[in-house]
């Protein structure tokens, strides 16, 4: 009868500990994948308007997470303007997508939220040509609806009391937090330093935090969820973001046109309209 | 009985087919390989400095805290859980134990998202919380909050089972010779089933500290207050991916270091 008891415990203690395992290896590399989405499928049939001859096939693009709504839309455009191609995502954190990348990822385009990961890519010589930039961001504060805290500047984030959430330093939003934090002269105790920018604005978005520092993108597109506050430092931090071909492309052709649909008019015009500013 | 392969008391030894060991070969390497991988690429000169640096240090220690409180809170709450699971049978008793096992089988980003609701500053209980002096969110008690509730099964579910194997009997001996029910839990039915307690607690305690999605969703991230290994695993890797597998390794030899626990837990009684 021992010997019955401790069997079963030891069997119960090692299914536990299966689960533990996966739950705790799980979560953290969910996040490379999870963005991945297809506009295919929208406009396959209205094809009329063929601007060019020949490019077809299916082209992989890497970008940074604050691209998905405004991608979306500029690859549906590029599925329309060529007939026959399909233009598919991987959306998630840029040094995410460039590490991927390193591995050997195959993609067909990247599209990074600064230079510093696009230098992870064109360092071991994995562009086909040299980066372009294509648009540029800005930080502004977020803060719940109705603006409980009533934060009205940069400084105002200073007041004892005020819950202040921002990007970890380590990654790029948080590098911009850092550079308008020096230009205006103060330093901000945040409750909270974020893996990335949307997981900031979620605990603003929720009401957990008073005040968030995200980009403009982030405040237009999360619509009347969280209200925008500008600051005139701002400025001191320009996120530059830069697009390149890459040389593992199977379809270089319907690469560039894509690279070509975010950096001509109508692209420009998604960007734009979107909050983006162009690139410097 | 049961048919084991070997038994423990002959040592004979019953014959397997061949084809069995390719799998088992098979899955055992999958397991062991990517630590394996993982050894390889820690550069062993600059170990010692990447795990001793100041954010490393913060992250260990309230890491080690943090699940060291929950494993507390585990068995103050899931002892008398198992133990009313087990020996008690109320209407929707099976549903009840299931609701008890959910939080083993949810994503954690999920339990991060139900406690956030529930103990947010616009969740349930939040505002009642507030008007009582009480902030959770951004706190180490909401990192300890979010570990217990997906670290509470491990120990359920070990002590439900220890107990409901070891049966009443001794119990009932104990109550027919004049013991009060309290004298009975604690002096024979606790005893009992101390190795399922046991490998129960450490499982909480390895679940605990591996603990990743729920705080990052509800505790927010902060060094020394928030930020626990796991977490400055994953942030460390955006900068200092040389730092991450030397704080990922750590990791993996605390969590050998438990399921050796959890071994001898098993086989001691």
């Amino acid at each position: 009868m021992t010997r019955t008891r401790t069997r079963s415990v030891g069997a119960i203690a090692a299914i536990g500990l299966a689960l533990a395992m996966t739950a705790a290896c799980g979560s953290p590399t969910g996040s490379g994948s999870s963005g991945t989405s297809s506009s295919s499928d929208a406009h396959a049939t209205d094809s009329a308007s063929a601007t060019s001859g020949g490019i077809t096939g299916k082209i992989t693009v890497f970008a940074a997470a604050s691209l998905k709504t405004t991608f979306t839309q500029i690859g549906a455009q590029v599925e329309k303007d060529h007939p026959g191609s399909t233009v598919t995502f991987s959306f998630a954190g840029s040094s995410d997508l460039a590490a991927q990348l390193q591995q050997g990822a195959p993609a067909d385009v990247f599209a990074s939220a600064d230079p510093r990961n696009m230098a992870k890519v064109t360092g071991p010589g994995l562009t086909a040509s040299a980066p372009v930039d294509f648009a540029a961001n800005t930080l502004e504060v977020a803060v719940p609806p109705g603006n409980p805290a009533g934060i009205t500047s940069l400084r105002d984030l200073t007041k004892s009391g005020v819950k202040v959430v921002v990007c970890a330093p380590q990654v790029p939003c948080g590098n911009a937090s850092v550079e308008v934090e020096k230009a205006a002269g103060l330093t901000l105790e945040p409750v909270s330093e974020e893996q990335n920018v949307t997981d900031v604005l979620g605990k603003v978005i929720t009401g957990e935090a008073d005040a968030g520092l995200v980009y403009v993108t982030d405040v237009k597109g999360a619509g009347d969820k969280v209200e925008g506050v500008e600051f005139p430092e701002s400025s001191a931090a320009v996120n530059v973001y830069p697009i390149a071909v890459l040389k593992g492309s199977a379809n270089p052709a319907l690469a560039t046109a894509f690279l070509d649909a975010v950096t001509g008019p109508h692209g420009q015009a998604v960007l734009g309209a979107a909050g983006f500013r162009k690139a410097p | 009985m049961t048919t084991g392969v070997t038994t423990r008391h002959t040592g004979q030894r019953l014959g397997l087919p061949a084809w069995v060991f390719v799998p088992a070969a098979v899955g055992a390497l999958f397991v062991v390989l990517p630590l394996v991988a993982m050894l390889t690429r820690v550069e062993w000169r600059h170990f010692g400095d990447l795990v001793t640096s100041e954010s490393s240090i913060a992250a260990l220690e309230l890491s080690l805290r943090t699940a060291t409180a929950t494993t507390v809170l585990c068995v103050v709450f899931g002892v008398p859980m198992a133990v009313v699971l087990a020996r008690t049978s109320f209407r929707g008793q099976g549903i009840a134990r299931s609701f008890v096992l959910l939080p083993l089988v949810l994503p954690p980003v999920v339990c991060g998202i139900a406690l956030l609701y529930t103990f947010g500053r616009l969740g349930l209980l939040g505002h009642t919380l507030e008007v009582l002096g009480i902030q959770v969110a951004f706190s180490t008690t909401a990192v300890v909050m979010a570990q217990t509730f997906v670290a509470l099964p491990f120990l359920v579910v070990s002590l439900d089972g220890a107990l409901r194997t070891a049966g009443t009997r001794y119990e009932a001996v104990a109550a027919t010779l004049g013991a009060r029910p309290t004298r009975v839990f604690l002096r024979v039915t606790l005893p009992l089933v101390l190795p399922g307690l046991a490998s129960g607690a450490v499982l909480s305690f390895a679940r605990a500290l591996g603990e990743f999605g729920a705080t990052i969703t509800f505790a927010g991230s902060l060094q020394g207050v928030t930020r626990t290994l796991p977490l400055e695993v994953y942030l460390q890797r955006e900068t200092d991916p040389q730092a991450a597998v030397a704080l990922s390794l750590l990791l993996v030899a605390v969590a050998t270091l438990v399921i050796g626990l959890t071994r001898t837990s098993r086989v001691a009684p």
